[in-house]
């Protein structure tokens, strides 16, 4: 029961981001981003833990459930944050994580407690773990270009629509530095998302042969595999920005989506238990 | 204490008035030492920016301050007494307040102020002439400007448009350390704006004018390059910010330029200040991705916008220093209190000693024990007698009887008799 006690104390104090980013949209103020980073800070502290207990319980690293990766990718997300917070001071990031975040831990806490391993064990745990920690940082790098490529639209037509300096969106980052940070994530992320893809199939290469590249789950993964390396393509060589990099990262994310949610449909790619 | 500003300001004063009470920084010291040996001055220290010529002082009854200011300057009284302001205790508290949170200034909210204020008291400081009352003023003054500061957004906006512009820059680019500059058109406000980003951190500057020579002046001048203004178009593309003031009666740059600069940046956004009237660009520009446009009346209204922003942060601001006002001016009455207390629980020391040894004499011999308990029984007496006094004293200091009490105090225990040290 312990570890689902360490993760409801880290929601609760997730919930204090997620308060943050509602309040944000009726003009936030700094006293709230004093409370809120202190609040989400300490809540990692506590999920971190609460991994660590999942961990040694279930005897393995590998997350035993849906929800046990759901509270995985959630910590993930809170470092991810966390990284561009002290490189270049931006809270509004989190007007998106936090919600997410705290969606993603709700799931994860309030499901059932940890279990015995459910996960089809094929080759060693450790090596699903590689292939599940690479991923899941290939995801929150694309989760978090696809919310700045969001900001940075925001942010182009707020100062082209010269709407002055007073608005709510205005306390965005310089379009300049949403831009950056967008990129830096991308070109971060690929190489994450490209080994996991490339260990995941190595393990089930070795477990099902070939048969298991036409799973729905797969294919979805092959998907936004492609639709990320175009992004990074076109930006990279065409400096492609604002609407256009948005599309394509929504369409990626999108695919990252149904990649994710794909596992309810997936016949190999799947944990026993629900 | 008793707190006394007089001074001119750029409401009170026109600017001939304002010049010939300004004191130089090399004056400065001169001026401080003959205001503190006026009678009746205990504190003083003198203000002179641009703007404003103040002399803040701690004085006793009859310093006779606009006396002073006629003299020291050679202004007749009459001329004088139409320009000045003058104010005490509380309303000079507010008044200082006011000035170093840069409600008082010409642009409201202006960050150079404090730092004048700052430079103006430790040059006083320096020469002894401000040390306790002032001092505690003073220093509230400056944690009073910072809250102002951090609690409302009084100066995080730009009103002018210049300043506007560099603001918008900051906004696209981020920093403008390695931004470069077109100006194209060599105008008095080209490079009125031009010293604006260069101020900001713009380093390369590129000029453009019909007239070429005029280019290459003021290229000098900045320690930028000068561009023929037939390659205009071939080059621009190396511009994050064009600042066009031009007298072209066409635009010079249109929406098909600005696919082509696009092209030749790898759609790398672009910042035009347009300040020509009519307009050296094309509305249309601004359509294209990546592009931002802003002419005169787009800066324009921003600045106005800004400004009517900062109004109401400053109403925010004046609340705020209400609040100030009202908790300096209860702890000035407080510390008031103070010397009243002390001279209380010696009085009373000095009665319990006196007894102490008048009755040791007939105890004989007692243990050191007995001796205790006597120090500890008679101090208990003194302290519960004392108690309701003190408490009295101290939160009395907001009731609007706070001087009788005060005063009865002292003659119940005959507390003036002897010693008027305050």
């Amino acid at each position: 029961m312990l570890p689902l006690f360490w993760l409801r104390v880290a929601l609760s104090l997730y919930g204090v981001g997620l308060l943050y980013a509602l309040a944000s949209f009726w003009g936030g103020r700094k006293v709230l981003t004093l409370i809120t980073l202190p609040a989400v800070g300490l809540g990692m502290v506590f999920h971190f833990v609460s991994i660590i207990e999942n961990a040694m319980f279930s005897g393995t690293w590998t997350p035993t459930s849906m929800h046990g990766l759901e509270s995985l990718l959630a910590f993930v997300l809170m470092v991810f944050f966390f990284i561009v917070y002290a490189r270049y001071r931006a809270t509004s990031p989190g007007l998106a994580v936090f919600p997410l975040v705290f969606w993603l831990t709700f799931s994860a806490s309030s499901y059932a407690s940890p279990t015995e391993p459910s996960a089809p064990i094929f080759v060693s745990l450790q090596w699903i773990y590689i292939h599940v920690a690479l991923i899941l940082i290939g995801y929150s790098a694309l989760f978090f270009s696809f919310i700045l490529s969001i900001l940075y639209l925001i942010q182009e037509r707020n100062l082209k629509s010269k709407a002055g300096m007073n608005g709510f969106w205005s306390r965005l980052p310089a379009l300049a530095t949403i831009d950056e940070i967008g990129f830096k994530c991308l070109i971060w992320g690929f190489p994450f998302m490209t080994l996991g893809l490339i260990a995941g199939s190595i393990l089930a290469e070795a477990r099902y042969g070939t048969r298991y590249f036409a799973d729905p789950k797969i294919l979805l993964s092959g998907l936004m595999w492609v639709v990320y390396m175009v992004l990074l393509y076109t930006r990279w060589s065409a400096g492609w920005r604002g609407r256009r990099a948005a599309y394509l990262a929504t369409f990626a994310f999108g695919a990252a989506v149904l990649a994710w949610a794909a596992n309810n449909v997936s016949q190999t790619h799947r944990f026993l238990a629900p | 204490m008793n707190f006394h500003v007089i001074g001119v300001n750029h409401n009170s004063a026109p600017l001939e008035m304002r010049e010939r009470l300004a004191v130089s920084e090399a004056q400065l010291p001169d001026a401080i030492r003959s205001l503190v040996q006026q009678p009746g001055v205990d504190e003083g220290m003198v203000l002179s920016t641009c703007n404003r010529v103040e002399v803040l002082t701690s004085v006793k009854q009859g310093a006779d301050l606009r006396g002073f200011l006629g003299s020291y300057f050679g202004v007749s009284p009459a001329a004088l007494n139409s320009h000045i302001y003058e104010f005490e205790q509380r309303e000079a508290v507010r008044h200082v307040f006011r000035v170093a949170s840069s409600l008082d200034s010409m642009v409201v909210g202006e960050p150079q102020i404090l730092g004048q204020v700052k430079e103006a008291y430790a040059v006083a400081r320096g020469l002894g002439a401000v040390h306790s009352a002032l001092e505690a003023l003073l220093s509230r003054a400056f944690a009073v400007a910072k809250r102002v500061r951090s609690e409302t957004a009084i100066g995080s906006s730009s009103v002018s448009i210049a300043s506007v512009a560099v603001q918008l820059a900051e906004k696209i680019f981020g920093s403008l350390e390695d931004k470069t500059v077109y100006l194209v058109g060599a105008g008095k406000m080209a490079e009125l704006a031009a010293r604006h980003l260069i101020a900001h951190g713009a380093k390369n500057i590129v000029i453009s004018n019909r007239t070429h020579e005029r280019a290459v002046e003021l290229a000098e001048s900045f320690g930028g390059n000068a561009v023929p203004f037939d390659q205009l178009h071939e080059t621009a593309d190396h511009a994050d910010i064009i600042l066009t003031s031009t007298g072209a009666p066409e635009p010079l740059f249109r929406r098909e330029h600005g696919e082509k600069l696009l092209k030749g940046r790898r759609n790398r956004p672009m910042f035009f200040i347009d300040i020509a009237v009519p307009r050296n660009v094309h509305p249309d520009m601004n359509k294209l991705d990546g592009m931002f446009v802003y002419d005169v009346d787009d800066l324009q209204s921003v600045a106005t916008d800004n400004a009517a922003e900062r109004r109401k942060e400053a109403e925010r601001a004046e609340k705020i220093i209400e609040l100030e006002v009202d908790r300096f001016a209860s702890r000035m009455k407080s510390l008031a209190v103070v010397p009243t207390i002390l001279s209380l629980q010696e009085y009373c020391e000095t009665i319990r000693q006196a007894e102490i040894d008048r009755i040791r004499g007939r105890l004989g011999t007692i243990t050191p024990e007995q001796e205790a308990a006597i120090e500890a029984m008679t101090r208990g007496i003194i302290n519960k007698l004392l108690h309701t006094p003190i408490t009295t004293l101290k939160s009395s200091t907001d009731h609007p009887e706070a001087a009788t009490i005060h005063e009865m105090i002292r003659r119940l225990f005959n507390l003036n008799t002897g010693k008027p040290k305050d």
